[in-house]
């Protein structure tokens, strides 16, 4: 983390350099447990960057009035106050989402996603940063979720955000909205982008052999 | 006592809290390198649980219904703050114990399974016999999720997997696979 960034790189660095979900595979719970659909996911996303922007605000305001000592619960205690104001708006404004996420909206306290950044960001660097870094990361963290949902949602039932978007013969794969999906669908984006990464690397090598490159399976003998 | 075994039972397999409601996956797929570390560690969160369901217990019966919006906060306090005693506790009386838990003793208050136990414990209403065996079950629950986990792992670490999805997106398709046989066990119940 170098001193010299600007807000803006930053920003773009939560989105996709070190995006908390498919990068740094943090945040799982929430990633899969409530992305069955795309709505799900869009909201869940929202919960979590309201709760990560406000405390990492309060953090970085406050990062040379806790001590060193007791600054793991005072976190604590500020990202749970804003779980809770997230939790009792929902219940208010969108009572039929807040009852699809259920307990996992009051989860968002253990979200390792949020106190990672407290810790390892907010409480080290000045309000436009920690903002700014805030910023990317809930929306790299909405992104990811927002792709798994539209995956399981559309393999699982056909639609996408409640509208049919397959054609009537195709026969929804139920597996992809109970939990296995949820494992499978991560694996497959995650080798995806495996896959991604490395064909740009050896196009960078221009056209020279990649090292270390896809291995043919080796067969197992037992 | 059919109650609580099947608490039991539905905590511990059927809706098992990594398989099926995706909790503590981050000790699921960072801790499951090698057996013996996972074993402890699911005997860790067993004890951890089980306290945690009396502490839920008591503030839902005494404090919470004074002031329902401080829930979440007064949870978390006092699971990482049972923890810590624990932790000296153990520390002084049974430095052996201390040792075999090592890292992992801490490591649990930031651990999702734990306050999603005491959530669903509340949210179902469960008194006090049954949130610790709901404790118990989820505890066992976990426990079998990591050893089965690390086993697996542990053999795929010998075997050629192709290089694409070497390491974390490997587990995620083991732990899928997992998932899908664990829902085997829905109908386990299903005479009742």
């Amino acid at each position: 983390m170098s001193q010299t960034e600007t807000p803006a790189e930053r920003l773009v660095k939560g989105l996709w350099r070190e995006n908390p979900v498919f990068v740094m595979v943090l945040g799982l719970c929430p990633a899969m447990a409530v992305t069955n659909s795309l709505t799900n996911g869009l909201v869940m996303g929202a919960a979590t960057a309201f709760v990560l922007v406000g405390s990492s605000l309060l953090v970085s305001l406050s990062r040379k009035v806790i001590p060193d000592a007791v600054r793991v619960p005072c976190y604590i205690i500020i990202i749970a106050t804003f779980v809770t104001t997230v939790d009792y708006s929902l219940a208010a404004l969108l009572p039929a989402a807040h009852k699809q996420l259920g307990a996992f909206i009051a989860l968002i306290v253990v979200n390792c996603v949020i106190f990672a950044r407290q810790e390892a960001y907010a409480s080290k660097n000045p309000v436009g940063l920690a903002l700014a870094d805030a910023v990317g990361m809930s929306l790299g963290f909405t992104v990811s979720l927002s792709m798994i949902g539209a995956v399981r949602e559309v393999l699982g039932t056909g639609t996408l955000l409640g509208f049919r978007v397959l054609g009537a013969s195709f026969e929804p794969w139920a597996i992809m909205i109970l939990p296995p999906g949820g494992f499978l669908t991560l694996g497959a984006l995650l080798t995806g982008f495996a896959w991604f990464r490395e064909r740009r690397e050896r196009g960078a090598r221009r056209g020279g052999l990649a090292q270390g490159a896809v291995r043919p399976g080796a067969e197992v003998a037992r | 006592m059919n109650d609580l075994l099947f608490i039991f039972a539905s905590a511990c397999v059927i809706n098992n809290f990594t398989l099926a409601y995706f909790l503590g996956l981050c000790a699921f797929f960072g801790i499951t390198g090698r057996l013996d570390t996972a074993l402890r560690l699911g005997l860790a969160n067993i004890f951890v649980m089980s306290l945690t369901a009396v502490a839920t217990w008591l503030l839902n019966t005494f404090v919470l219904p004074h002031a329902p919006y401080l829930r979440l906060i007064t949870f978390i306090v006092v699971i990482a703050g049972s923890v810590q005693f624990v932790e000296m506790v153990i520390k002084k009386l049974s430095p052996a114990l201390f040792q075999a838990l090592g890292i992992y003793l801490p490591l649990i208050t930031t651990n999702c399974a734990i306050l999603a136990l005491a959530l669903f414990a509340t949210n179902r209403g469960y008194g006090l016999i049954q949130g610790l065996v709901y404790a118990l079950g989820a505890g066992c629950g976990l426990t079998l999720a990591l050893v089965i986990m690390a086993g697996l792992r542990e053999e795929i670490e010998l075997s050629g997997t192709p290089g694409l999805v070497r390491g974390v997106a490997m587990s995620f398709f083991v732990a899928g696979i997992l998932s899908m046989a664990f829902m085997g066990f829905a109908g386990l119940f299903h005479g009742r």
